[in-house]
């Protein structure tokens, strides 16, 4: 259930004023951009759940959906990692340090950072799914006691699409078991070649029925990593996919996003397995 | 709230007074009109706009305007419009942006004033708007300015005394009869309209037009066959036993003559179940995906929104339109369409309407208002399709 | 600021409707003159410069020999080609002559037909070259246009909404012609753009924008024919400024070659 700030209950479409205080480049097409509230009291009262979203907004050309990146116990601006894709982000490409753009949220409803505590904890993301992944990391590593083993698998197409690899090592040192795959080996890559689920199926649990499987990416990789989850005993009810689609007010007015019952802004994006397998394998739905 | 048990009596000129109070309260009074060779909904000042005589012949894909044999004011169903369009606009502005010296700077719209007085909401179309307030209303979000116009309405129903081929509100469990979600509700009768009061406010006009009536009277010159029991025909009076019979018989015609049915008892369930049923392709050949079934019902609320700018980008404004999930564009992402074929844009439209409606919003999205079987240009009908859903299906 | 785009505007068989409607957009020529660079347009200016082009706007259609060499030096010649109108994009009311006898009618309609030299056939650019973009109407829409080339100057993907003239009817709240009226309308198989203007003033949509995506020709013409409407009526309202879009043309031939047979039509 979607627990929505007071303003946007009462008008999902504010949008606030926000600046581009820095930007990084990821890796090809994909940049990080940390996003300030001109409004300096909205920024401190604007809390989000790993794995929820805002809609950026450029005025003219329009909005898109992009999930936080972020650390969520931080206030120094919102992160969103963001690819080139459609015509808002390929003009947000084109921003600068210091330009304004509208954001509105946060919304839908993120991972079940509640229902981990106490419980063991698989992460699987595939290319920019990282993304929409990395809070739930951070809230992990920040209340690193109150949760069990963590493994986070990692893959993309070549080395090159593993989003921000220079913090593996330290997630590595908070007790995080990270592996890393590519479906194609470049010049210097020594790891592991092949699809993540080959790494999930590899995984010892060492009590199935305690783990809960996280993984965002492609539509066809998320499915396949949830079938592996369910192979190693863990129950689909605790497995949780972050889906795609398009999405427009964000807030369940508009009805763009639907998959099967569930509106994926506002019951998702992240969605219970069990709730949304009967629609993820229906072409066309 | 303490509302009068009995319905009142009034003859039907007066409902010329209802509209001159209801504008009196600076109410924008709308209702049906006949225009385009059609019953649609515009704004009424005078009871000469409103369709006496006329009635409509629908069947699927078919509507004709025809003349009654009688003089009946409200001797129809319903057309072509229907009443989201006014608390849920084809077209309105969400937000404005301007760009000043710091930046981009964002304007939501200011609140919405408009007062409207609806005149002859019938039982399927107060059970749509019930559905879209569940939609706009009743979830995390709320949107601002159906809330606006939604908190300032003004209900008069208009109980439906005969009913279309296309009809199944009785299926839908939405009518014919109003039941509540009105603030006046009027049956007509050969001499008169019946009025019972369905909230304070409405108990509130109503007192207000029976002393407009009582003043009007006072001041005409009473002619003998103007009245009844002794009682001036711009009176309005306690309802006679022998006209609430008359009402109730009325009412029971539009029962009567309802034969089209939709079987409900699978239903959510159904057709989510059926996802990859062969009729779906076989509806897709005949389904233009015109969209004019999403357009007529009073329930459909998908929208798109669009960025309406100046060339130099000074100021833009977010216009938000009707849209429907049978545009192909509707389920664009990434570069490609999800549902790229007729036959996934109607099966999304008829698991959403019956079936996913229900998780969504604990109600069906149907009222059998019959709209989306007259309105479809090639005579689709929602409820033989279901049928042959369940048909093809191992119970 | 990246450099502006270089245009071009190239007429091929047409009425020059389109080009003009570039012309006519009044209120935003000077505006779309500080973002794109002119190079190229005959009914503006005898000014002009060669190639290489950014975007090359082509108006009309293929009538003959010289014309189905010249587009391809366009295409050659242009990054991003962009059809104008209903006669490059689908061939034109002129692809009437598709199913003429074109000996005939040159005969027929000039003094010395030893002059004439033409094809048989008015065919579309898209069956020549290449085409990035289509934009449909006879004629365009301005405001389309502009807002298409606004965004190739920005460096964005150009899109025109692509759904059934009947969402513009219902937005403007107009009554159905098919329906309440039995007027064989091609508004719910032909692309918006237009605003609905025809159904607005009492008359059934004849399809100028070209097919809807999707178009499903078939279904209403049987529709149609089933409320009455004859084979002499239906192919002609089919074959106007689109008759060679595939989706009319095929629901037109099929008319014709059942249509002989169907005297006894249902009514």
């Amino acid at each position: 259930m979607t627990t929505s700030p007071p303003t946007l209950h009462e008008n999902p479409w504010f949008t606030h004023t926000v600046r581009i205080t820095n930007l990084i480049d990821e890796t090809e097409g994909v940049a990080t951009y940390q996003l300030v509230m001109i409004d300096g009291n909205s920024s401190l009262a604007y809390e989000f759940v790993p794995g929820q979203f805002n809609m950026l907004y450029l005025p003219g050309v329009g909005e898109s959906a992009i999930s936080m990146s972020g650390d969520p116990a931080r206030k120094d601006g919102w992160i969103h990692t963001v690819r080139v894709a459609g015509n808002v982000t390929k003009t947000l490409a084109r921003l600068q340090r210091g330009d304004t753009l509208g954001m509105r949220g946060p919304f839908g409803a993120g991972w079940p950072v509640e229902d981990l505590v106490g419980n063991d904890v698989v992460i699987v993301a595939g290319g920019l799914g990282m993304a929409p992944l990395r809070p739930l990391v951070y809230h992990l590593i920040n209340h690193r006691e109150q949760f069990g083993k963590i493994w986070l698998i990692l893959g993309a197409r070549t080395s090159e699409g593993l989003l921000y690899p220079t913090e593996y090592a330290t997630w590595q040192k908070r007790d995080i078991e990270v592996t890393l795959t590519v479906d194609r080996a470049t010049a210097g890559w020594n790891g592991h070649v092949g699809v993540v689920t080959q790494l999930i199926d590899r995984l010892q649990l060492p009590r199935p029925e305690q783990t809960h499987l996280m993984t965002c990416g492609p539509e066809v990789m998320m499915k396949y990593a949830a079938m592996s989850g369910l192979r190693l005993g863990i129950d689909a009810r605790q497995i949780w996919v972050s889906m795609e689609r398009n999405m427009q007010c964000a807030a369940g007015l508009c009805g763009h996003c639907q998959l099967g019952p569930e509106f994926i802004c506002k019951d998702g994006p992240v969605v219970r397995y069990d709730r949304i397998r009967p629609y993820l394998f229906v072409e066309q739905l | 709230m303490s509302v009068p048990l009995s319905p009142r009596f009034f003859a039907k000129s007066q409902l010329q007074l209802l509209i001159d109070e209801l504008r009196h309260r600076s109410y924008s009074v709308v209702g049906p009109t006949v225009d385009q060779e059609a019953i649609v909904y515009g704004d009424i000042q005078s009871i000469e706009q409103l369709p006496r005589g006329w009635t409509d012949e629908q069947s699927p894909g078919l509507y004709r305007l025809k003349r009654r044999d009688d003089d009946a004011w409200f001797g129809f169903v319903v057309g072509p419009h229907s009443w989201k369009k006014y608390l849920f606009p084809p077209k309105t502005t969400l937000l404005s942006a301007e760009k000043i010296e710091s930046g981009w700077q964002f304007i939501p719209r200011s609140a919405d004033k408009t007062k409207f007085a609806l005149l002859g909401v019938r039982a399927c179309e107060l059970a749509a708007m019930r559905i879209q307030d569940q939609v706009f209303l009743n979830g995390p979000y709320q949107d601002p300015l159906y809330r606006e116009r939604r908190k300032q309405l003004f209900v008069i129903a208009v109980n439906c005394t005969q009913a279309a081929s296309t009809c199944f509100c009785t299926s839908m469990k939405t009518g014919p009869r109003c039941e509540k979600g009105y603030d006046l509700a009027l049956t007509e009768i050969d001499s008169g309209f019946l009025c019972e009061v369905g909230s304070e406010r409405g108990k509130e006009v109503l007192d207000a037009f029976v002393s407009l009536a009582r003043r009007a009277s006072e001041g005409s010159s009473v002619d003998s066959n103007s009245t009844v029991d002794n009682v001036s025909t711009y009176e309005a009076y306690d309802a006679t036993p022998e006209q609430l019979k008359s009402a109730d018989y009325a009412r029971q015609q539009a029962v009567d003559q309802i034969t089209k049915h939709m079987e409900t008892s699978d239903l959510p369930g159904l057709l989510l179940s059926n996802l990859d049923h062969p009729r779906w392709k076989e509806v897709g050949e005949r389904c233009l995906s015109c969209t004019n079934c999403t357009m007529v019902c009073p329930t459909c609320f998908c929208s798109s929104v669009t960025e309406v700018r100046d060339l130099n980008m000074d100021r833009v404004e977010r216009e938000r339109t009707w849209d429907s999930c049978f545009n192909p564009d509707f389920s664009y992402l990434g570069g490609s369409l999800v549902r790229n074929d007729t036959a996934s844009r109607y099966r999304q439209w008829l698991t959403h309407k019956l079936d996913g409606w229900h998780a969504q919003f604990g109600t069906s999205g149907c009222v059998g208002c019959g709209r989306c079987i007259t309105w479809c240009p090639v005579g689709i009908d929602i409820t033989e399709e279901v049928a042959a859903i369940r048909e093809g299906t191992s119970p | 600021m990246p450099r502006k785009p270089r245009l071009a505007v190239f007429k091929f068989a047409s009425c020059d409707g389109c080009q003009l409607s570039l012309l006519d957009a009044e209120d935003e020529l000077l505006a779309i003159c500080d973002r794109v660079e002119i190079a190229h347009f005959a009914e503006a200016s005898s000014d002009l410069q060669p190639g290489p082009y950014d975007v090359a706007l082509v108006e009309g259609s293929i009538t003959t020999h010289e014309d189905a060499e010249r587009i391809k030096r366009v295409r050659a010649d242009s990054k991003f080609l962009m059809t104008i109108g209903a006669c490059a994009t689908a061939g034109g009311i002129q692809s009437l002559r598709n199913w003429g006898q074109i000996d005939e009618w040159v005969q027929s309609v000039y003094p010395s037909p030893d002059f004439i030299r033409t094809l048989a056939t008015s065919t579309a650019i898209a069956d020549h070259v290449l085409v990035d973009f289509a934009l449909h109407g006879c004629p365009i829409n301005h405001h389309q246009l502009v807002d298409i080339l606004v965004a190739l100057a920005e460096g964005r993907q150009p899109r025109v909404p692509s759904h059934s003239v009947c969402l513009d009817c219902k937005h403007r709240g107009t009554v159905c012609h098919v329906v309440a009226r039995g007027i064989p309308c091609l508004g719910p198989v032909t692309q918006s753009g237009c605003g609905a203007i025809c159904p607005a003033y009492d008359r059934g949509c004849y399809g100028c924008f070209g097919p809807s995506q999707p178009a499903n020709t078939a279904s209403l013409v049987s529709q149609f024919q089933s409320q009455g409407h004859s084979t002499e009526k239906l192919v002609p309202l089919l074959r106007s400024f689109n008759a060679a879009a595939p989706e009319f043309h095929h629901a037109s031939e099929k008319l014709v070659i059942l249509g002989t047979s169907s005297e006894g039509r249902r009514s």
